[in-house]
This record gives structure tokens, C-alpha cells and sequence, in this order.
């Protein structure tokens, strides 16, 4: 240093004439460097949030843009259109875009300390589990996953209002899931109230979220696979199969039900129907009896006595050629001498 | 001499570029600064975004963070009013409210989070002893009202919940309002607090577990003999409804035979009764036919059909 001072005149080592050269360098470097650092290009599913000095100049859409150069304009691209997608209690193998967000060593370090911490309160369990574990309002246990699916709406408010807002989003997901599935039964959460859950918790999300001026819109929370922990999953299913069992049996019993009563019933009408038959057959026969004895009875008393007579003889006409045997005898006589037995056959019999 | 003037320009203008550069400072629309003059804090934090000027060498320039931050506390094993035992984790959202207090005080982030730390642990620690788990865990009687009118589907998931007076959001209420005000004194703005995570410790979790289990299995096997009941019920059922149908067929089935029954004998008799005497005759005589059919008769003279036999005029 001591020696350099009184060497001023270093400059008199190269040629008078390279001075210029540098010169043109020097601006050219500039020029380049500027030209650089002016243009920006802003995707179709971005806005670029551009700050002057740090502070908040304005918002630029898709395009190719201008700033001022040499940093004094800055400008954060935020993805406005795309559907950012967090994941709890499980994790797409294949890992999709990741939301960009400026990390600082100490979040970095934070989240470290966080991802050890979980594995405590795991007691090296699964993270995932850890994400997804949670106590029911009737205190039993349930594995709930979800997403979240989310849209910034407001990119200024996004960049500037809080630090690492995927986070954020995260942690206050986790706590409000909790929250609302706190006030639950195990039995609505695993059956009947996924959707409800759902709702319930994007609209307390959403409020939060709000209240913080995090500039982000949840557009939906989906619960996906709810379970009870698989400790207690072979006692669930066997519930079920219990469950199912009983329905078998049950619809067995019924089957066997409508097996017989429909046939009874048709048995019973048919019993039914042929008394009436008989009805109508004993009547019919009464009445066409009747009017059979009302027309001869009305022929007999237009001449009684010979229509008694012929009316016998007639049956003796009947009768008299099927006896077998035909004995006369004479009412005098009071022994029982047959006047006529011609019958030969008869003896036989007899004998 | 003429050359030596590009060369003292340029150290002129590296002059000038140092102490601009050294008095020159941009605060993002993130940050907040505060300007100390050998460690001793120069006005106000200065929050407002934009490029500021300050003395150069003299003075230093602190930045910090303006946005809201996060605070994820270490999950904790704290036993409940109850005695159960439980892990809670709570996780917080802050921001430097007095960034001056705040530098004088915990200087840095890192300072500041393991002070929030124990803060927040101590008095989470406090309210989540003071409750059942119940309070902890539910913010609401919703479940109770829902429990009147359960339905018997799922019945051995039904457990007896306890009814809560505060709930889950009034504690974590109560933990924000009292850490705020301890917060205060570091130059912070706690915004807000939530229990992230519960959790049961293992011991307990495995009981619950087994109560579960034990109750699943309770149910299941309530679910099978309930199954062999209506079994048995439906059986009966068949055999009642057998039984009506057939004996009511049957009756049925008489009564309309005795009707029948009874108006034939009505027609039968009305009409016998205009003369019996020939109803008889007559009828008597039509089942001879059929009676007489092969017997053997013996018939004496003074009969009707013999009478004839021995004279003519009887």
C-alpha cells in the first residue's frame, strides 16, 4: 500500500491509447449487463409482482415486460392461474410442481428442527401418520387424509404479507382439520360426514387465511381416505363382516318367507274358491231339484191316484228285472215257503 | 500530466460509489430496519419500503422481517385435568410489531423463536392442565345433540361423551390472549395460536385401541346373534302367517260350504213341504232302483204289485 501510493501514475505503465479501449469496455459491460436485467418475461400463468427500490410498484401480466435495470426495479413471478395442491397423511410418488417460495436459512433450519421434532412425536413412527392421526370427539382415534387445493388471488398480498405461506397453509390446514374432525363422532367421520368435514373445514381455512391477508382462495378440501388406525382395523372389518353376515341371514330368512307364504296364499285362495264352487254347484242342484219336484208334484196333482200308481209300477218296472231272486208268497200263509225259486245259482250260494 | 486525469476520475468516481453505496439502503416491502449509530438505535424502526439514505460508516442498518411469521412449537406430553396423557403441538403466527424492542431485546429470529418456544410450551402447558381431554378436544355439545337422535346402524360406535363447558376454542383462545400479552414485552404481535396436533402418548393410545377393538368386537358379535334373532323372528313370523292364511282359507272356506249349505236345505224344503206325503213317495220309490239292485225280495200276495195275483178286485 505504502509503495502503490506515491506509484500514482500506474496508469503510465500500459499505452495512452488503451485508455479509451477501456473506457468502451467498461460502457459496453454496462449496456450489456442493463440490457439484461431490463427485459423479463411474465408466463401465461403468472403475474410478475415488480418492486422500485423494494417497494411495491405494480403488477405486470403475461408478456414480455420492462423494468428498470441494475436491481433497481426487482420483479417476483407468481403462478395466479395454477391449482396448488398440498397433500396430508400421504404423499403423490411422483412429486408435481412445488409452489415456489423464497426460503431463508433460518426457515430452512426451522423446518429441520420441525421434521426432528416430528420423528419425536412419531416415536419413529410414520410422518405421515402423524399428519393424519387424529382424536374424534367421542375420543376414539381416527386416520383422516386430505388435500387442499388452493389458488393465490392476490399476488401482492401473497408476496409481501407472510413469510412462507405454503406453511402456513400447511399448519393451519392440520390445525382446523383437527379442529372440526374434534367435534365429531369416529362414526361421522368414517361414514356419513365426509363431505360435510370437508366444507366445514375450506370455510374455517379460508377465514383464517383471511385474517391473516394471506391472499390465497382454497378452493377445495377433499378428504380422502379415512380409516380407523390400523390397529383397529381387523375389529372394524370384522363390524362389517358381522354386519353383512346378519344382512345374509336376514335376507335368507326372508327368501325362505316368500318362498312359502305366497304359495299358502295361493293354496288358501284356492281352497276358498272351490267352496264356492261347491256353494254354487249344492245350490244349483237344490234349486234344479225343486223345480223337478214342483213340475211332478204340479203333474200328480192334476191326477193323484193313477199318477201314484204308474209312478210305482214304473219302479217296479226298474227294480224288478235287477232282483236276483223273487220270492211270492201268499199273505195267508205264515210260514215262509217260497212259491218260485227259479234261481239255480242261488243254491250255491246258499249252501 | 494529461494521462493522469481518466485514472484520478476513476478513483474519484470509486470514491463516491463507496460512500453512496455505505449510505444507500433499499427496504423490501417484506422487511422493516432499524438504524443504529454505533449500536445505539437512531429514531424509530423505519418500516416504509423504498430506497433510504442513511450516514455512511457511522450508522448500521438492522433489517427484519415485517411479514407474518411462523412459530411451530415442539410437541409436548402434558398430562390432561383427566390424567390423560397427551401430546400437544401448537403452532403460532407472529409478526415484529416493535422492531426496536424487538432488536434490543431477542436481536435475532433465531433468539426469538426458542423464546417463543418456551413461552408458548409453559403456558399451553398451563391451560392444557387445567381441562378434561374432552374440552381439549371438542369446541362443541354438537355431538351430544347428535347422539339423541342417533340411529342404531354403527350403535358400538356410539361412546358417552361427557358434555364440555369451554372447549377447544375457547383454550386456545385463552393460550393466545395470555402468551400475547408476555409476547408484548419482546416487541411482538402474536396473531394467532391453534393446536395443530393431539395426540394420545402410547400408553394411552394402546388402551384406546384395545377399547376399540373390544368394543368392535362386542358389536360384531351383537351384529350376529342380532342377525340369528330376526332369523328367528322372520321364521316365526312364516309359520304365523301360515297358519292365518290356511285357517282363515278354511274357515272361509266353510262358512261359504254352511251357506250353501243352508240355502239348499231352505230350497229343498220349501219345496217338500207343499206336499211331503209325494215327496216321500216319490222319492222313495226313485232309490229303490238302485237299492234293490241284486237283493233277493220276497214279496207276499197282499202286497200292491201281487195283490192283482190272486183276484182282481181287492
Amino acid at each position: 500500500m505504502e509503495i502503490n501510493l506515491p506509484n500514482e501514475g500506474m496508469p503510465k505503465i500500459p499505452p495512452m491509447k488503451s485508455t479509451p479501449l477501456i473506457f468502451l469496455f467498461v460502457i459496453l459491460f454496462v449496456i450489456f449487463s442493463g440490457a439484461g436485467s431490463l427485459f423479463y418475461q411474465v408466463s401465461a400463468d403468472e403475474v410478475g409482482v415488480v418492486q422500485r427500490f423494494g417497494k411495491y410498484a405494480r403488477t405486470a401480466n403475461p408478456g414480455l415486460q420492462m423494468k428498470l435495470p441494475f436491481g433497481i426495479e426487482t420483479v417476483r413471478l407468481i403462478k395466479v392461474t395454477h391449482v396448488f395442491k398440498e397433500e396430508f397423511g400421504f404423499r403423490t410418488v411422483q412429486s408435481g410442481p412445488r409452489s415456489v417460495y423464497a426460503g431463508r436459512e433460518i426457515d430452512q433450519n426451522r423446518s429441520q428442527n420441525f421434521r426432528l421434532n416430528n420423528r419425536n412425536f412419531a416415536n419413529g413412527g410414520d410422518p405421515f401418520l402423524e399428519e393424519s392421526m387424529m382424536l374424534t370427539g367421542d375420543l376414539n382415534v381416527a386416520v383422516v387424509e386430505w388435500i387442499i387445493q388452493y389458488t393465490i388471488k392476490d399476488p401482492v398480498q401473497y408476496a409481501f404479507r407472510i413469510r412462507n405461506p405454503r406453511e402456513t397453509i400447511r399448519n393451519m390446514s392440520e390445525a382446523i382439520m383437527r379442529l372440526v374432525v374434534g367435534d365429531k363422532t369416529i362414526k361421522e367421520v368414517l361414514t356419513q360426514e365426509r363431505e360435510e368435514i370437508g366444507y366445514e373445514v375450506q370455510r374455517k381455512l379460508q377465514e383464517v387465511l383471511d385474517s391473516y391477508g394471506l391472499g390465497v382462495a382454497i378452493q377445495n378440501v377433499i378428504l380422502q381416505e379415512v380409516t380407523p388406525p390400523d390397529e383397529v382395523k381387523p375389529s372394524f372389518n370384522e363390524v362389517n363382516e358381522a354386519r353383512q353376515e346378519k344382512e345374509k341371514v336376514v335376507n335368507q330368512a326372508w327368501e325362505e318367507y316368500n318362498r312359502v307364504i305366497p304359495k299358502a296364499k295361493g293354496e288358501a285362495e284356492q281352497l276358498i274358491r272351490s267352496a264356492e264352487g261347491y256353494a254354487l254347484e249344492r245350490i244349483n242342484k237344490a234349486l234344479g231339484d225343486a223345480e223337478r219336484f214342483n213340475l211332478s208334484l204340479a203333474a200328480y196333482q192334476a191326477a193323484p191316484v193313477v199318477t201314484k200308481k204308474r209312478l210305482y209300477l214304473e219302479m217296479l218296472d226298474q227294480v224288478m228285472p235287477e232282483l236276483r231272486e223273487k220270492m211270492f208268497m201268499d199273505d195267508a200263509q205264515k210260514g215262509l215257503l217260497p212259491l218260485l225259486n227259479l234261481n239255480q245259482e242261488h243254491q250255491g250260494v246258499e249252501k | 500530466m494529461k494521462q493522469g486525469i481518466p485514472a484520478l476520475l476513476i478513483i474519484v468516481l470509486s470514491l463516491v460509489g463507496i460512500v453512496v453505496i455505505n449510505s444507500a439502503y433499499i427496504i423490501d416491502a417484506t422487511e422493516q430496519v432499524v438504524v443504529t449509530e454505533f449500536g445505539k438505535p437512531v429514531g424509530g424502526p423505519v418500516q416504509e419500503p423504498g430506497l433510504n439514505w442513511k450516514l455512511p460508516f457511522i450508522q448500521k442498518v438492522d433489517k427484519f422481517d415485517k411479514r407474518i411469521m411462523e412459530w411451530d412449537g415442539y410437541p409436548s406430553e402434558i398430562p390432561t385435568a383427566d390424567r390423560k396423557f397427551i401430546w400437544v403441538d401448537v403452532t403460532g403466527r407472529w409478526r415484529i410489531e416493535n422492531a426496536l424492542l424487538y432488536f434490543q431485546t431477542l436481536h435475532n429470529e433465531r433468539t426469538a423463536q426458542s423464546r417463543l418456544d418456551d413461552i408458548m410450551d409453559g403456558i399451553t402447558r398451563n391451560f392444557i392442565t387445567k381441562y378434561n381431554l374432552p374440552e381439549i378436544v371438542r369446541s362443541t355439545n354438537h355431538i351430544i345433540e347428535l347422539s339423541q337422535t342417533k340411529d342404531d346402524e354403527d350403535a358400538h360406535l356410539d361412546v358417552e361423551v361427557e358434555r364440555i363447558d369451554t372447549g377447544r376454542d375457547e383454550i386456545t383462545r385463552k393460550i393466545l390472549e395470555t402468551a400475547r400479552k408476555v409476547v408484548k414485552d419482546y416487541g411482538i404481535e402474536l396473531i394467532d395460536l391453534r393446536i395443530k396436533r393431539i395426540k394420545y402418548n402410547d400408553t394411552v393410545q394402546k388402551k384406546v385401541f384395545e377399547r376399540m377393538i373390544s368394543e368392535s368386537k362386542r358389536a360384531a358379535e351383537q351384529l350376529r346373534s342380532e342377525g340369528q334373532g330376526v332369523l328367528a323372528e322372520i321364521y316365526g313370523q312364516k309359520d304365523k302367517d301360515l297358519k292365518k292364511i290356511t285357517s282363515e282359507a278354511y274357515k272361509q272356506a266353510q262358512g261359504i260350504k254352511g251357506k250353501a249349505d243352508a240355502e239348499a236345505t231352505k230350497i229343498y224344503g220349501d219345496a217338500y213341504s207343499k206336499d211331503p206325503e209325494f215327496f216321500a213317495f216319490k222319492e222313495t220309490l226313485e232309490r229303490y232302483p238302485d237299492s234293490l239292485r241284486d237283493a233277493k225280495l220276497l214279496l207276499t200276495t197282499d202286497s200292491d204289485f201281487l195283490k192283482y195275483l190272486k183276484k182282481v178286485d181287492a
